[in-house]
């Protein structure tokens, strides 16, 4: 309940209240194998390399303590790890202190940062740090002689038989549900902010709607393959890839059709290190350290500077990264870029009619 | 003693009785005053002032007033019905000038898309661009997007700019106010809130009966074991409070599923063929059999808490008296232990009517209540002013649940333990 | 009355035995008879098995050997419900949730009494406790005593021929305890019922029984009359449990028909009657009532021994004075006499002379 969460986050804000002493900054993070790469490819070396402490603190989405604090007056968190989406809508709001690009560093090869970030990861108040997708993969062992290849074999139940996990949630659902109706990249969200269009998604879920799981933690949709209860499944590209090359299981991911997102460092209005968490922010969306971060996780670096300089996945050793990304030109064949734009506006909306949609069964 | 009763009791000091008296009540009063205020603090600091906060939160309204001040000027100036005017959009041209600058034009479309979808980025780009807005405002901002143009839209401004709004509590119910101020409920694919509250109470009610068909024999073998097997039998009813809310959710997911523990066996032993596996889970079964196993304990407990003070003595007075074994379950042994029934089943409503991590993990899309919305609009939409108004409603139907019980059974009559 | 007539016997205990964990016996071959209309306490310390005895009656407790009649017929088999037996609980059972009347109609309904019929017997029920007008009450806004008398009403309401009550007037102060106990008296000799009552308090047995059985250990140690009971306890168990008395040890040393004498362990020789020691030389306890102890000798009749006492202290109770002694070595030795005009006050540390008429000097058995 809202009570519950209230308390969580007053409870946050009294635990990082204690002590910021000047040589440290505090970040906000979401947790397990993402905050992870964070640590090994940005916390450790900055440290190194400045003697700034850096203390990592999780929630389940960051952008929710955030909102809370500065509406407090009571900043506790010098930079904060949000979604593209958050991170426009909350410095539209004045809840993010703005990111100068000229006080980013240009490429190794002294390109400016601004031509340096992919287009639409360097927001106003955010510096991105990578691009994670929504994919669907498969059990390889159900489909051995004719696997899906792309975003139409998704929602047809004639050639490919069997349950399919979906996210309970419009965001990338419908997008997918449009191009998998044969809705080119380019133009899902002008047909979707039609009614017209709005209803099309609607319709081309309804054709497999019988046979859908639901899915609402990212940790569920590999769970639900490794169970057999779906076949395929809509899932996070860096869940699926940890299941398949971490843990050895039959899945694979269709990159066809792809909604990919980036994600990136934020400061909060009224953070008490600005200056500190500036330096973070620099170093840790430099060339070098994207880089690094993209052989912890299967989350693509921003910059272009850094692709060529990814690895091999650091857990194993031995899995080369870049085909793994969702940045790789070949994954961007059939890809659209989430709009912020357009799920600012009609989240809740679309969020409604859905929930709806899904209690008419 | 001159006029014994009018004149004023003394003690010995000559100190007025009724004085003293105060004087050393008060002392005590202030002692457990002390005694009782860190409690008192604690439940003002972390319960009361959070539940207040959200329920001026359902309410409170002052993102719109608070950036457009001019604009809320022309609104109180101008009674509805009035035709907006080139000193409206003069007022809205100079209000974006100034929320554009101060970077809250954003809070001001954010407001605005909760009644309007669509409308943020009408805000915003607006916004951008007010720098360069020149007289007459009308056309100016018409050229710019004709949006600014829609009734709906200045209705929607008009709902806004007051301070305190019940708009949050009609989008919670469904229902809306059309262009001319009147409540009518939205379009039919956009309900949602309604049929999620009803089924939130019906789930929770089918979870409570079954957690008292289920609670009431073992709360019952609780209170008449022999204490050492008794003391067993406890800690197996305790066992689920010790373990993880999510690895009992699991479990039910492993237990349960399509190719889980249950189908395997019943496909096994040929009772279901391959392709009749039952749906148990990411539907409502789901969800009532996993709350119900985490919330049997609430049930249990108070029961148990209950049968244990009623003496033996009562059913063997019935048996001697001539009663059956049945008649003195039903007319003696049923009654004694209605608080117990009163209590639990209320709190495992309460606790059920609130719940949030078990549905949301077992539910799939059908055994989806209300808490989940809550916590969408938490977390999602950061609309907290909606999550407020849907958890204030809440509230409210719990609040109305424990009246009609204290109507119907009396609240002095539950005993929690 | 007889026990062993058969005709008149309503209850009986036949070789009736009782284990609830098969290695100790709680209840050892009990035989017992009850004559129909006879008020019968068992009585005995905590855990000697007369509560066990009550229940099985009742049929709450199923013997484990043996067997129990109840007009003639076993009734090891018949449910509690069916043995129509009325039942009185130490803390008197009342249903709480049901008002006086409706814990009277209880028994009624389930019998399938018809209403008028049901009212009249309450009204009944109600008129002979004394609680008239208190229907409507519910028990708790009752006191003690007349909770008490409630459950009285409800397990005699439904005319049972026999009442089993468990230490019904445990729960009660003192005086209302005593009132209470003429009250149960006088209300059997009126109605006739068979009683079988349970207690651990002796006055309370002697006041109000024809019989008593007085419990030990799971077995019955002496079953007689009040006054038999106090008069002439048939063993050590018996002599200290009911009323209060002095024992002493000693060995026999010449016994003669109803006569004996016992050498004290200090070396005293007195008189004593025999009652269960049979031969000269066989260790004894004798037991002499603090009442029977005659503090002037002359006044005993010639022959007997007399024994030294240090008076210890000297209580003034009113009606009486309570004396203790140092008697061979036992400085429990307690004597009692009237507080006549004539009576002699004693000081603490007087050495006096005792004695006892040798018939009410008991020699037991060694316990």
């Amino acid at each position: 309940m809202t009570t519950r969460t209230l308390l969580a986050t007053s409870a946050l804000a009294l635990g990082l209240a204690s002590g910021t002493a000047a040589q440290e900054i505090t970040v906000l993070g979401w947790g397990g194998a993402y905050t992870n790469s964070q640590v090994k490819a940005f916390h450790e070396p900055f440290t190194a390399a400045t003697g700034i402490r850096v203390i990592s603190v999780d929630a389940d989405n960051p952008a929710t303590p955030i909102k809370a604090m500065v509406e407090a007056n009571n900043v506790t968190v010098d930079v904060a790890s949000i979604e593209y989406a958050d991170a426009v809508r909350m410095c539209d709001e004045g809840l993010l202190e703005p990111i100068d690009p000229a006080s980013l560093p240009p490429a190794p090869d002294g390109t400016p940062a601004v031509d340096d970030f992919l287009p639409g990861t360097l927001t106003e108040c955010m510096a991105g740090t990578d691009v994670f997708a929504t994919i669907y993969a498969y059990d390889t062992t159900k489909f051995a002689g004719d696997p899906p290849a792309t975003i139409a074999d998704f929602f047809d139940l004639q050639r490919f038989p069997g349950k399919r996990g979906v996210r309970r949630g419009a965001k990338a659902t419908l997008e997918m549900a449009l191009m998998g109706d044969g809705v080119p990249a380019d133009q899902v969200y002008a047909v979707l902010g039609t009614p017209e269009g709005v209803d099309r998604a609607f319709a081309k879920l309804d054709t497999i709607k019988s046979e859908i799981v639901w899915w609402q933690a990212g940790s569920q949709p590999p769970q639900l393959l490794a169970d057999g209860e779906v076949v395929m499944t809509i899932a996070w590209n860096g869940r699926i890839f940890n299941a398949a090359v971490g843990e050895g299981k039959p899945f694979a991911i269709v990159w066809d059709g792809q909604v990919y997102e980036p994600e990136g460092y934020a400061m909060p209005r009224g953070t008490p290190n600005k200056d500190a968490a500036m330096q973070f922010i620099a170093f840790a969306t430099s060339t070098e350290p994207l880089a690094r971060a993209a052989e912890w996780i299967s989350y693509g670096p921003t910059r272009r500077s850094s692709a060529p300089l990814v690895g091999v996945f650091q857990i194993d050793g031995k899995t080369p990264m870049p085909p793994n990304l969702p940045t790789s030109p070949e994954n961007l064949t059939n890809a659209l870029f989430s709009s912020y734009e357009f799920w600012v506006d009609y989240d809740a909306e679309l969020n409604e009619r859905f929930n709806a949609w899904l209690l008419a069964n | 003693m001159a006029e014994p009763g009018a004149a004023a009791l003394t003690t010995a000091d000559g100190m007025p009785l009724r004085a003293a008296l105060a004087r050393a009540s008060r002392r005590a009063r202030l002692r457990a005053a002390l005694l009782v205020a860190p409690l008192l603090l604690f439940v003002l600091v972390s319960f009361v002032w959070p539940i207040g906060q959200m329920l001026l939160r359902s309410v409170n309204n002052v993102q719109f007033a608070a950036n457009m001040p001019e604009l809320t000027a022309w609104f109180a100036a101008n009674p509805r019905g009035t035709p907006v005017d080139e000193a409206a959009f003069a007022a809205l041209a100079a209000d974006l000038r100034l929320a554009a600058a101060s970077r809250t034009v954003g809070t001001v479309g954010t407001r605005i898309n909760y009644e309007l979808p669509g409308s943020r980025s009408l805000f915003t780009a607006t916004g951008r661009a007010a720098g360069g807005l020149e007289p007459p405002y009308r056309e100016a901002l018409l050229a710019l997007n004709p949006d600014w143009g829609r009734e709906e839209l200045w209705t929607v401004m008009r709902g806004a700019s007051a301070r305190y709004t019940a708009n949050f509590y009609l989008a919670a119910l469904d229902l809306r106010r059309d262009a001319g101020g009147g409540i009518v409920r939205v379009a039919p694919e956009q309900r949602v809130y309604v049929s999620l509250f009803l089924r939130t109470f019906a789930l929770s009610a089918v979870i409570t009966v079954v957690c008292l068909a289920l609670g009431f024999p073992v709360a019952h073998l609780l209170a008449t074991l022999p204490v050492r097997r008794a003391n067993m039998l406890m800690i197996l009813v305790l066992l689920p409070f010790w373990t993880s809310l999510l690895v009992r959710t699991s479990s039910w997911i492993v237990l349960l599923q399509g190719q889980g523990v249950v189908n395997n066996v019943l496909v096994a032993l040929g009772i279901v063929d391959e392709g009749g596996r039952l749906s148990m889970m990411y539907n409502q079964t789901g969800t009532i059999v996993a709350m119900t196993h985490i919330l049997l304990p609430f049930m249990i407990l108070p029961l148990y808490s209950v049968m244990k003070t009623i003496p033996p003595a009562y059913a063997r007075a019935a048996r001697s008296l001539g009663a059956t074994s049945w008649t003195t379950f039903r007319r003696i042994y049923l009654p004694l232990t209605v608080p117990g029934i009163g209590a639990g089943a209320m709190l495992v409503f309460i606790l059920a009517v609130g719940y949030y991590i078990t549905p949301a993990l077992v539910g799939g899309a059908s055994g989806q209540l209300i808490s989940n919305q809550i916590a969408f609009h938490m977390q999602n939409t950061l609309n907290w002013s909606l999550a407020a108004a849907l958890a204030a409603l809440l509230l409210a139907a719990v609040l109305l649940l424990y009246w009609l019980y204290d109507r119907l059974v009396g609240i002095d009559n539950m005993k929690l333990g | 009355m007889a026990p062993d007539d058969i005709d008149r016997t309503f209850v009986a205990f036949e070789r009736v035995q009782k284990s609830y964990d098969g290695v100790t016996l709680v209840v050892k071959d009990l035989n017992l008879a009850i004559a129909r209309g006879e008020f019968l306490t068992m009585l005995g310390p905590s855990g000697s098995g007369k509560t066990t005895c009550l229940m099985m009656l009742a049929g709450f407790e199923t013997a484990t050997h043996g067997e129990i009649r109840l007009g003639g017929r076993p009734i090891t088999t018949v449910p509690p419900h069916r043995r129509g037996i009325g039942m009185v609980f130490q803390n008197y059972a009342l249903f709480p949730h049901l008002t006086v009347g409706e814990n009277l109609a209880f028994p009624l309904e389930v019998r399938g009494i018809g209403r008028a019929e049901r009212e009249a017997k309450i009204a009944r029920a109600l008129d002979m406790v004394q609680m008239k007008g208190f229907a409507g009450r519910r028990p708790g806004q009752l006191s003690g005593g007349q909770q008490q008398r409630i459950a009285l009403a409800r397990a005699l309401v439904f005319d049972p021929a026999l009442v089993l009550m468990d230490e019904p007037l445990g729960a009660l102060d003192k005086q209302l305890r005593e009132h209470m106990q003429f009250e149960i008296k006088h209300l059997h000799e009126r109605l006739g019922i068979t009683v079988v009552y349970v207690t651990h308090d002796q006055g309370e047995a002697l006041t109000m029984s024809d019989r008593i059985a007085v419990f030990n250990d799971g077995v019955i140690q002496q079953l007689a009359a009040p006054e038999v009971l106090y008069e002439q306890p048939m063993n050590s168990f018996v002599a200290s449990f009911i009323g209060e008395n002095n024992t002493l040890d000693g060995t026999v040393e010449t016994i003669a028909g109803e006569r004996c004498t016992v050498r004290l362990d200090g070396g005293t020789v007195i008189d004593a009657r025999p009652v269960n020691v049979s031969r000269q030389g066989v260790r004894t306890r004798v037991s002499i009532r603090p009442e029977r102890v005659e503090v002037r000798p002359e006044r005993l009749p010639r022959g007997v021994h007399l024994v030294e006492a240090e008076v210890l202290e000297f209580i003034y109770m009113g009606d009486i004075f309570r004396v203790r002694l140092n008697v061979a070595g036992n400085d429990d030795f307690v004597m009692k006499y009237r507080n006549a005009p004539d009576a002699v006050r004693l000081v603490p540390g007087a050495r006096i002379q005792i004695g006892w008429r040798p018939e009410d000097c008991r020699a037991l058995d060694a316990a």
